[in-house]
C-alpha cells in the first residue's frame, strides 16, 4: 500500500520587499515525484538549501504544492476536509528539541496531541504510558522537559507523535542539534518503531551513517531529485556524491580509494564487516566486530 | 545556573490547601480581596485576619515564605501610605510646611496598609499552594463563561502556560548571549545607569529574534500536531471537585456572608 507519493511537487517560496510587493521567488522544490511504500523506512539527503525541509512539510499539509500533488494515505493534502486526518496520520518531528515540546511535564506534552484530536481522557492516559514505554521514556514522565538531554528531549517529542497513533512519521533532521550520543537514541528509537510498531519513517538528515539503515534513499539537490536506490546503489556513486557536496560513509569512501588503487572490490560497501569480508579478512573481522562491539556497548553505557 | 529557578513560587508540601482543586483557590482568592475591600470596621478586619490565619496554618507553608511576597510591594505600600497620610482632608493633628497631617488620614492610611498587606497575603498563599500550570488550567475553567462574550479564554490560558515553559529556555538563552557578549568584550557590570541601558541593546536584539523564531517553530510544532484552538479539545487532566472543595466553598460562603454583614452592621 502508498503511505506517500509525490507527483512533479512544486514549491515556489515568494520573497516580498518591506511594502510586501512581491520582489522575486525561489524555487525550493521542483518536479518531485516520490513513492513510499507503507513500512518502509526512508531516508532523505541532501545539502543544506537542497528542499528537503521543504518536501518534508508537503507530507503533512504544514505546506501546499505551488504545482503538482501529493497523496498522503490516498487523501491530497490540498483537500482541507481532510486536514486533520493528514496530520494525524502523518507525525512530524523538527530539529530544535526545545522548540516543539509544548508541555512543562514530560507526560503532558506527549498527551498534547491526542488532547487537541478530542481522545477520551482515559484513553490519553494509556496512549502516553505506551508512547512513553515505545520510546524508553517512561521513567521520566513526571520530569520538566528543560531538564532533559537533547537526545531525551527528542525521544519525548517523537512519544508525543507516536500518542497520535501515526501510520508514518517524518523526521526533519532530528539529529542535527544533538551529540554522538543523542544521535544514536534517536535513530535506535527510530529504527525500532519502524521494525516493531512497523510505522513508516521519513528521515531527513545530512548524516550518511544514519541513512545506512533505509529501506530507500532520495538525495536532493537544488530542488531536484539528483539519485535515488537502495543505500547500497547510492552510496556506490561516490564522485556524485562529492560532487552534490555530500560524503559517503567513511567505509564507503575506504572502499572505493581502494578500489581507485586497484583493489578488486565490490561497488557500495556499507559497514565495516562487510569491507572486511571483501578483503578476505575473515579472521581480523571476527576481532574487529567484537572489539567494536565492546565499545559500542562501552558507549551506551 | 537558571534552570534552577522554580517558576512562581509554589511551596511544595501536602496540605489540605495544595490539594484543594485550583478553581476553588482561585474564587476563593477573588473573593478574599473583594471582601477586604467590602469590609470598613476593626470588627471586619479582625475577621479577615482569623480567615488568613486559619488558611495559613491548614497550608502548612512557613509564614516567613509568606512575608517573603511583601519585600517586592513594600515600596508601592510606603506611596499609598504616605499619600493617605497626608493628602487625606480632615482634622489637622500636625502640621509641615505644605504637608498637613490628619486624624482621618491616620485612619484611613492604617486601614489601607492592613487592607493591602492582608491583600497580599491572600494572593501569595495562592500562588504558594498552587503550580503555575495548575492556576492556567483554572482560569480557563473560571472564565469558561467569558467566551459568550468572545473573549479568547482558551488562547489566554495556552499563552501563558506556553509563556511559562518558555521563561527557563529564553532565561538561559539570555545567559549564553550575555556571555558571547562579554566574550567579545561586552561591558554589563558598568554602575553607569545609561552605559548599563546602552549594553542591554546587543543583548535584547539577538534575544528578541531567537524567541520569534522559536515562535514560528513551536506554531508549526503545534499545528503538526493537529493543534486547532479550544474547539472539541479533550484535556489529559480534566479538573474534578471533591468533597473537600465544597466543604472550602461553604466555608468561604460563610465567611463572605459574615463579612457583607459587618459591613451593613457599620462594625
Amino acid at each position: 500500500m502508498e503511505m506517500v507519493r509525490a507527483e512533479g511537487l512544486i514549491h515556489d517560496y515568494i520573497t516580498r520587499d518591506e511594502e510586501g510587493n512581491v520582489s522575486g521567488t525561489v524555487r525550493a522544490v521542483d518536479g518531485v515525484d516520490l513513492h513510499v511504500q507503507l513500512g518502509q523506512f526512508i531516508a532523505v539527503l541532501g545539502h543544506n538549501g537542497s528542499g528537503k525541509s521543504t518536501l518534508a512539510k508537503h507530507i503533512n499539509a504544514l505546506l501546499y504544492p505551488t504545482g503538482g500533488t501529493v497523496w498522503l494515505d490516498g487523501m491530497d493534502t490540498q483537500d482541507e476536509s481532510r486536514l486533520w486526518n493528514i496530520r494525524q496520520e502523518a507525525g512530524m518531528i523538527f530539529q530544535n528539541p526545545d522548540n516543539q515540546i509544548i508541555g512543562q511535564v514530560v507526560e503532558e506534552d506527549v498527551g498534547f496531541g491526542p488532547e487537541n484530536m478530542g481522545v477520551p481522557t482515559k484513553e490519553i492516559w494509556q496512549r502516553v504510558e505506551e508512547a512513553l514505554k515505545a520510546v524508553g521514556m517512561w521513567e521520566f514522565r513526571k520530569k520538566s522537559p528543560n531538564r532533559l538531554s537533547g537526545g531525551q528531549k527528542q525521544r519525548v517529542s517523537i512519544a508525543g507523535v507516536i500518542a497520535m497513533h501515526p501510520k508514518c512519521i517524518v523526521m526533519d533532521e532530528p539529529t542535527a542539534m544533538l551529540d554522538p550520543g543523542g544521535r544514536r537514541e534517536v535513530i535506535r528509537a527510530a529504527r525500532a518503531l519502524n521494525e516493531v510498531e512497523k510505522i513508516t519513517i521519513i528521515l531527513i538528515t545530512h548524516h550518511m551513517e544514519e541513512a545506512i539503515y533505509a529501506d530507500h534513499i532520495y538525495v536532493m539537490d537544488q530542488g531536484k531529485i539528483a539519485l535515488q536506490g537502495t543505500p547500497r546503489e547510492v552510496f556506490s556513486h561516490v564522485e556524485q556524491m562529492q560532487e552534490l557536496h555530500l560524503d559517503v560513509p567513511k567505509v564507503t569512501l575506504l572502499a572505493h580509494e581502494l578500489g581507485k588503487r586497484g583493489l578488486k572490490l565490490p561497488a557500495g560497501i556499507l559497514t565495516k564487516e562487510e569491507l572486511a569480508a571483501a578483503l578476505g579478512l575473515s579472521a581480523a573481522r571476527e576481532e574487529h566486530t567484537s572489539a567494536s562491539g565492546a565499545l559500542n556497548a562501552g558507549q551506551e553505557q | 545556573m537558571f534552570n534552577e529557578i522554580t517558576l512562581g513560587q509554589y511551596y511544595q508540601t501536602d496540605s489540605v490547601i495544595h490539594r484543594l482543586d485550583p478553581r476553588v483557590k482561585l474564587i476563593a482568592t477573588l473573593a478574599y480581596i473583594i471582601s477586604l475591600f467590602i469590609v470598613n470596621g476593626w470588627a471586619g478586619y479582625v475577621l479577615a485576619a482569623l480567615y488568613l490565619v486559619i488558611v495559613i496554618s491548614l497550608s502548612r507553608v512557613p509564614f516567613h515564605y509568606i512575608v517573603r511576597g511583601m519585600k517586592a510591594v513594600m515600596f508601592i505600600l510606603l506611596i499609598t501610605i504616605l499619600f493617605n497620610l497626608f493628602l487625606t482632608p480632615g482634622t489637622p493633628v500636625w502640621t509641615l510646611g505644605p504637608l498637613t497631617l490628619t486624624r482621618e488620614g491616620i485612619v484611613f492610611a492604617v486601614k489601607m496598609a492592613v487592607r493591602l498587606t492582608f491583600l497580599i497575603f491572600g494572593s501569595s498563599l495562592m500562588t504558594l499552594t498552587t503550580t503555575p500550570n495548575e492556576l492556567t488550567d483554572a482560569m480557563e475553567s473560571v472564565m469558561g463563561p467569558l467566551k459568550v462574550l468572545h473573549v479568547p479564554v482558551h488562547e489566554i490560558s495556552m499563552m501563558m502556560s506556553i509563556a511559562l515553559r518558555f521563561i527557563p529556555i529564553l532565561m538561559e538563552e539570555t545567559d549564553k548571549i550575555m556571555k558571547a557578549q562579554i566574550a567579545r568584550g561586552a561591558d554589563f557590570e558598568s554602575r553607569n545607569l545609561m552605559k548599563k541601558i546602552h549594553s542591554l541593546v546587543p543583548l535584547l536584539v539577538p534575544l528578541f529574534i531567537s524567541a520569534f523564531r522559536r515562535a514560528n517553530d513551536l506554531a508549526m510544532a503545534m499545528e503538526a500536531r493537529c493543534y486547532r484552538g479550544g474547539e472539541g479539545r479533550t484535556k489529559m487532566k480534566p479538573l474534578a471537585y471533591r468533597g473537600a472543595d465544597a466543604a472550602a466553598y461553604v466555608f468561604l460562603a460563610l465567611y463572605f456572608a459574615s463579612c457583607i454583614v459587618l459591613r451593613i452592621l457599620g462594625m
